[in-house]
């Protein structure tokens, strides 16, 4: 077995574009979900407007990078209030329902043969990241980081990414230390108490979905960049999933968490990947019966397992406080 | 407002605002709806159906200023719902209510707040996973902190934040909930988040205060420091309207009572008066039980806590 190809891959789903797009989409998602209590199963969606905004206005009406991104940034604000608007006075579960709705339209949209002029149909859309990448301060040629190696456009993605990593981070700590973030962890408890209290819940609501639904959506911008390309299979509900699920390893309502769990569920989803892999190509007895698109799904079933049994033991995630989890059944 | 709510404790007093109130309300009327000398709320013809049931049906009520009013009235009676409609966390089919000479129909509840009406819930409404004193904190109105736009700046809120602070641990203090202070309010008990509850709706600095049943569940010996902190809040000039069963305690600490039943106000007077009424005690009983019980005048504290 090739023990540092598996690490490297490791390594690079650990800290590359995936942990980070997720990661990023977890951050919004904390902020939404984690400290708010809304429950958003459409961040797909905000990760798609940004991704197919930044691609739709730079390769096919030719405006520069970051007009792209301005406009990413708007539609994905636009994309909130729409959600927010009609739900947030309502209760929680109908947010729910719209997002996931929502998600799932603008998907079908973007994968549509009627739009395909616009959007690509299911191709997508490929050329648009030249702007970016005609930035890259890092001179060409391949750079050594331990076992990884890196095409110079590989780093600058990732170190504009973990970039806007760090910035989400600081935002969210800066935010939920604040008496802003207060009245959020107060109407996740109880709304109608924090009402009671003449804070304007609605406001408050659409404030933290705006941001979540900001902070996700720069994924968007680095999933788009960092494959030089946008598919609109990419933002389906899975991913919004995967989302929760690593919002919910890392330990939800804590700033790192997402962050943490994004970097474990990929090395975990890769990791064990490579490692079946390897273990069927060396033609090991009991692995050899398998094929390698067996693996792909074994890997789900193994990082499926491995997170219900988290859950048994420590349901608060990694960074949690089950202290404070156990205090719900009250 | 006269007095500050968190001034020091008001033992030693300079004026007796008991006194005063039960002076003022001693020409009162006692009919339903009688007109008080100073009212600070003024409901008309405030109706909510749930469907075919009339839950609240109140034609006229007023609420004197500074005084202890207690809404009696048996389970079902309607006192949820009419403290649900007049702080704005229902919406009547008709009515309007003036609090202030301010029209509150139709206001949501942040802003009824925000005019100084705030109100507990009977069942009690602590943020679990919040410990006692952000629960505190979080009742303080006006923070410059709980705005996005501030909120990245720590220096624009934090000297706001200390005062808060300060005053929160005052009330906890004076709740005897000081040693609760890092605790998750979820770990508290019952009685202790009915007490936790009234001091966060103390930290707006209301000018009333609708208690809906404070002293349920709550031990005997906690009642008496409850009982006590009510009578604190009239001390220092605030409107007290509040929910309670138990007609020991209205009688001791309240100076006017308003009773309903099915929805309707049936009789408003000074405790000992109301509880003789025999409308009252119709209500609370039934018409069977009548004629052994007004013979006695009235004690139905036992049948309330059946
Ligand atoms: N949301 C609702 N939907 C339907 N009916 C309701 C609703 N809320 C209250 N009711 C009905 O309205 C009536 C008054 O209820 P309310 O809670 O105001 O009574 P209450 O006087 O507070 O009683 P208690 O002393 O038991 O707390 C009851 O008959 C109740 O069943
Ligand atoms: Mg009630």
């Amino acid at each position: 077995m090739d023990w540092s190809f598996i690490i490297s891959t490791t390594l690079l789903a650990a800290f590359g574009i995936e942990a980070i797009v997720f990661g990023l989409a977890a951050i919004g998602l904390n902020l939404q979900f984690g400290y708010t209590g809304l429950l958003n199963f459409g961040q797909s969606a905000f990760l798609a407007v940004a991704a197919y905004s930044l691609a739709v206005l730079v390769s096919q009406m030719g405006f520069s990078f970051w007009v792209g991104i301005l406009v990413g940034i708007i539609a994905a604000i636009l994309l909130a209030l729409l959600l927010g608007i009609p739900t947030l006075r309502l209760r929680a579960d109908y947010l729910a329902i719209v997002t996931i709705a929502a998600a799932e339209i603008v998907r079908l949209l973007l994968r549509s043969v009627t739009f395909k002029e616009w959007f690509g149909g299911s191709d997508g859309i490929n050329d648009f990241s030249r702007g970016f990448y005609e930035l890259n301060p890092f001179p060409i040629g391949r750079y050594t980081l331990g076992p990884v190696s890196l095409s110079q456009d590989q780093l600058l993605i990732i170190v504009v990414g973990w970039t806007l990593v760090g910035l989400a981070l600081l935002v969210t700590w800066l935010l939920v230390r604040s008496p802003w973030g207060r009245v959020l962890k107060g109407i996740r408890e109880d709304e109608d108490a924090v009402r009671s209290l003449g804070k304007n819940v609605y406001l408050y609501k659409m404030q933290a979905l705006i941001i979540g639904g900001v902070l996700g959506c720069l994924g968007g911008f680095v999933y788009a960049l960092g494959r030089q390309a946008v598919n609109p299979d990419f933002f389906g509900t899975d991913s919004t999933f995967f989302a929760y699920a690593i919002l919910i390893l890392g330990g939800a309502a804590r700033v790192f968490g997402p962050v943490l769990g994004a970097i474990i569920f990929w090395a975990l989803i890769q990791g064990s990947d490579v490692i079946l892999r390897s273990l069927i190509d060396a033609g090991v007895p009991v692995f050899s019966l398998m094929t390698a698109s067996q693996a792909a799904v074994i890997r789900f079933i193994l990082v499926g397992a491995g997170l219900m049994i988290l859950m048994i033991y420590r349901p608060q995630g990694i960074l949690g406080d089950r202290k404070e989890l156990a205090l719900d059944a009250r | 407002m006269p007095d500050s709510p968190d001034a020091g404790s008001p033992e030693p007093t300079v004026v007796d605002r008991k006194a005063e109130a039960v002076a003022a309300l001693a020409s009162v009327p006692r009919v339903p709806g009688a007109p008080k000398p100073d009212p600070i709320l003024i409901a008309d013809n405030v109706v909510r159906r749930f469907g075919g049931l009339t839950a609240v049906d109140v034609d006229h009520v007023e609420i004197q200023r500074g005084a202890i009013t207690a809404l009696i009235g048996p389970n079902g009676a309607g006192k949820t719902t009419f403290f649900n409609l007049l702080t704005g966390f229902d919406q009547p089919d008709t009515g309007s209510w003036l609090f202030e000479g301010q029209n509150l129909a139709g206001m949501p509840a942040f802003r009824v707040a925000r005019l100084g009406m705030v109100r507990t819930f009977q069942l009690t409404k602590a943020l679990s996973r919040m410990k006692v004193i952000e629960n505190m904190r979080l009742g303080s109105t006006d923070q410059a902190g709980e705005k996005l736009r501030t909120a990245l700046f720590p220096f624009a809120w934090r000297a706001q934040e200390k005062e808060i602070t300060a005053r929160a641990d005052e009330l906890l203090t004076r709740f005897n909930l000081d040693a609760k202070r890092e605790d998750f309010a979820g770990s508290l008990s019952g009685g202790q988040r009915k007490l936790l509850e009234m001091a966060r709706a103390l930290m707006s600095r209301p000018q009333m205060v609708m208690l809906d049943e404070p002293m349920a569940g709550v031990n005997p010996a906690l009642t008496q420091s409850l009982l006590q902190h009510i009578k604190d809040l009239r001390q220092q000039g605030m409107t007290v309207l509040f929910v309670e069963h138990d007609m020991d305690m209205v009688r001791d600490i309240s100076d006017w009572v308003i009773v309903m039943a099915q929805g309707k106000v049936i009789a408003e007077g000074p405790p000992d008066d109301v509880m003789r009424d025999p409308a009252v005690i119709v209500a609370y009983l039934g018409g069977h039980h009548d004629k052994a019980l007004t013979a006695s005048g009235v004690s139905f504290t036992e049948e309330n806590e059946a």
